[in-house]
């Protein structure tokens, strides 16, 4: 608890400063073995899509269609797909497409929209709570991918004029041709999902805290609302909001895959999991060629197995507390 | 309590008004409405225009949507309305109404979930008991990792292979598909010397329902497992044992009913878990189901089966959300609903 390690600070104590609550957190992670394979792999990939640009060996789009549907060789490690193009580049730009989702939509919905109503919501209480609940309701009543399928593909084609509008208003250009709209889509409608969990979750929390003898102390001593909240409740609440983040990378890095098998998510050229998944999926084409659906779908189960795994132990180092 | 819950009650048709009008609204934003969608290279506007007229197309999204959940009690409608149940005709299939293509359809996607549920349960409690019964040793982390990789999969990978393997190479299982019409493909009865009846499931059925129920299982074992540990550290055990009790009575007397106890809590989430896998797994199966047909529809933007979809999951997700609520207070008296905490 940050309060207690305050207190302890102002006090004279004589020993060495006690270990702040995240060096605790991480002491206690580092000791399970699970956890820090999990973390290894799910920074290994991300690193992977993050550095693509400049050490993967082909482009994701340069095709060669005398050479396609190859297996591993010593030019192309994981093989070729149809069009002769590298398996290996594709995933690599691949993971970079899930690296640019997840980390966009964690930090927009998981991370700053979800708490951040939760925080206020549980705080404030009242009628405040009750609109922030009940617009929760009505997102979590949606039946999550009918709806993620409709909104995109209506929403498509307007941010694709609204991004060939920016390109002609200002210095940026290839911003279409390169897909950014599919990616600012995907985007949207994820983050519109993804900040009602979290959002209950630190309002659980924050109701339970908001009752301590320091916020009262706070709340005596003539703290603002948003003093209150950001100096006294967010520190309180910041494990559980690591914890939302870890479980749903997860499920939005899942969800991409599902948003582009439907033809509704990242638009190809552009390169993704589930257009690789998408192109390999029929049972005669793995059957053919297993390596199509094989090489992509390794590293989307590592990732997300890795992330179940860090989770997982997270969650119990969390609580342990 | 009783007012909390009709409270809750009394704002389900504000939701599912807001949930409605949202989805129409999206779907008249999007690209292509339904009837030029419907008339494909025969673009003639004057033909356009009548069949918006007939189909109650034409006029304000307001004037559409009052005429969508009125029927005839609103100018220009007909049919009964959704508020009374009554969905139209679906704009695609035409002849058909909506409520028919959707109850043949739930009916093969209810037999799927229920088994699926009975999966869960049936393998996730055993599980969660075993890995519980055995903390500390390696099968206890060897479970529950096995089970957590198992819910990594994503069902677009696990399909193709398993297709292959099970439809192709050895051909065991169907390639997907629905046995039967309805409730006919459920069951093969199996006469064992002519004499006694055994049910066998239609092997159409071992492929959805596996992948349906692997999230739940994992979900439900590592819950029985959680709470079964806690249980055992819990002083009514302490006391069992003490008194002599053998530890099979104790497990099964005291730790097994205790551990069950907050399962009850996740079926609701099991259901919904169910019904969203359902989408990819009825598609990739080619199942004619509930999940498929609203992505069909989604697809060649059958308005009014959409709309009828959202509403009814919209229902089903929002009553089992309350009754994920009320159950905690049967399970733990100690949580009281809907009182602020200060108050």
């Amino acid at each position: 608890m940050s309060a207690a390690a305050v207190g302890l600070e102002d006090a004279e104590v004589a020993r060495e400063r006690p270990a702040g609550p995240w060096l605790q957190l991480w002491r206690r992670l580092r000791r399970k073995r699970i956890a820090m394979i999990g973390l290894a792999v799910v920074l290994l990939i991300y690193l992977m899509g993050i550095t693509a640009q400049w050490t993967a060996p082909y482009s994701y789009r340069e095709q060669n269609l005398e050479r396609g549907l190859e297996g591993p060789s010593a030019d192309h490690f994981l093989g070729t797909d149809r069009l002769g193009r590298d398996m290996l580049s594709r995933v690599m730009y691949s993971a970079r497409t899930t690296v640019i989702i997840t980390i966009t939509v964690i930090v927009t919905g998981g991370m700053v929209i979800g708490p951040t109503l939760g925080l206020v919501s549980g705080y404030r209480g009242g009628w405040v709570d009750g609109v922030i609940g009940r617009v929760g309701d009505i997102f979590i009543a949606l039946p999550g991918l009918p709806m993620l399928i409709l909104i995109n593909a209506s929403l498509a084609p307007r941010v694709i004029e609204a991004t060939g509008w920016l390109e002609d208003n200002s210095p940026l250009s290839g911003l279409v041709a390169n897909g950014v709209p599919s990616y600012l889509t995907v985007f949207g409608a994820l983050s519109l999902f993804f900040w009602v969990g979290s959002m209950r979750i630190i309002r659980a929390q924050t109701l339970q805290i908001r009752e301590r003898d320091f916020v009262l102390a706070a709340q005596a001593m003539g703290a603002t609302t948003s003093h209150v909240i950001w100096r006294h409740l967010l520190p309180n609440v910041s494990f559980l909001l690591i914890l939302g983040a870890s479980t749903a990378l997860g499920a939005v890095a899942g969800s991409e895959l599902f948003l582009t098998w439907f033809g509704v998510g990242i638009q190809p050229p552009a390169p993704s999991f589930g257009a690789m998944i998408f192109e390999a999926g029929s049972v005669r084409t793995f059957q053919a060629s297993p390596h199509l659906l094989l090489v992509p779908s390794f590293f989307v189960v590592s990732l997300l197995f890795a992330f179940a795994l860090f989770g997982d132990a997270l969650n119990d180092a969390v609580r342990a507390r | 309590m009783a007012g909390y819950i009709i409270r809750r009650l009394l704002w389900l048709p504000v939701v599912l008004f807001v949930v409605s009008f949202a989805t129409f609204s999206i779907a008249r934003f999007g690209p292509g409405d339904p009837v030029s969608v419907a008339a494909g290279q025969y673009r003639d506007a004057e033909v356009l225009e009548r069949v918006r007229a007939e189909r109650g197309l034409d006029g304000s999204i307001f004037e559409q949507y009052g005429r969508w959940l009125f029927g005839d009690l609103y100018p220009g409608g007909s049919g009964g309305g959704s508020i009374r149940g009554d969905f139209g005709e679906s704009f695609i299939q035409r002849g058909f109404t909506v409520n028919e293509l959707i109850r043949k359809r739930m009916l093969i996607s209810a037999q799927l979930g229920f088994l699926a549920l009975v999966v869960v349960f049936g393998t996730g409690i055993p599980l969660g008991l075993l890995a519980a019964r055995f903390s500390g040793s390696w099968i206890d982390p060897f479970v529950i990792s096995s089970l957590l990789f198992l819910t990594a999969l994503p069902v677009l990978v696990i399909i193709p292979p398993m297709l292959w393997l099970f439809a192709l190479q050895f051909d065991i299982l169907p390639a997907g598909g629905w046995g039967g019409d309805g409730l006919a493909g459920i069951f093969d009865v199996w006469w064992v010397g002519g004499v006694i009846a055994v049910p066998i499931p239609d092997p159409h059925l071992y492929m959805p329902v596996f992948v349906l129920s692997i999230g739940g299982i994992a979900g439900v074992a590592r819950l029985v497992r959680i709470t079964a540990l806690e249980v055992l550290t819990e002083d009514y055990v302490r006391t069992a044992r003490a008194k002599g009790i053998t530890e099979a009575a104790v497990a099964l007397r005291h730790v097994l009913p205790n551990s069950l106890l907050p399962v009850v809590t996740v079926i609701g989430f099991a259901l919904v878990g169910i019904l969203e896998g359902a989408f990819f797994t009825e598609t990739l199966l080619g199942i004619p189901g509930i999940g498929r047909f609203s992505i069909e529809a989604v697809q060649s933007r059958d308005y009014d089966v959409i709309l009828a979809i959202t509403v009814i999951i919209a229902t089903a997700f929002l009553i089992a959300n309350l009754v994920i609520e009320i159950s905690y207070t049967f399970i733990d008296p100690r949580v009281r609903l809907g009182e602020a905490v200060n108050a």
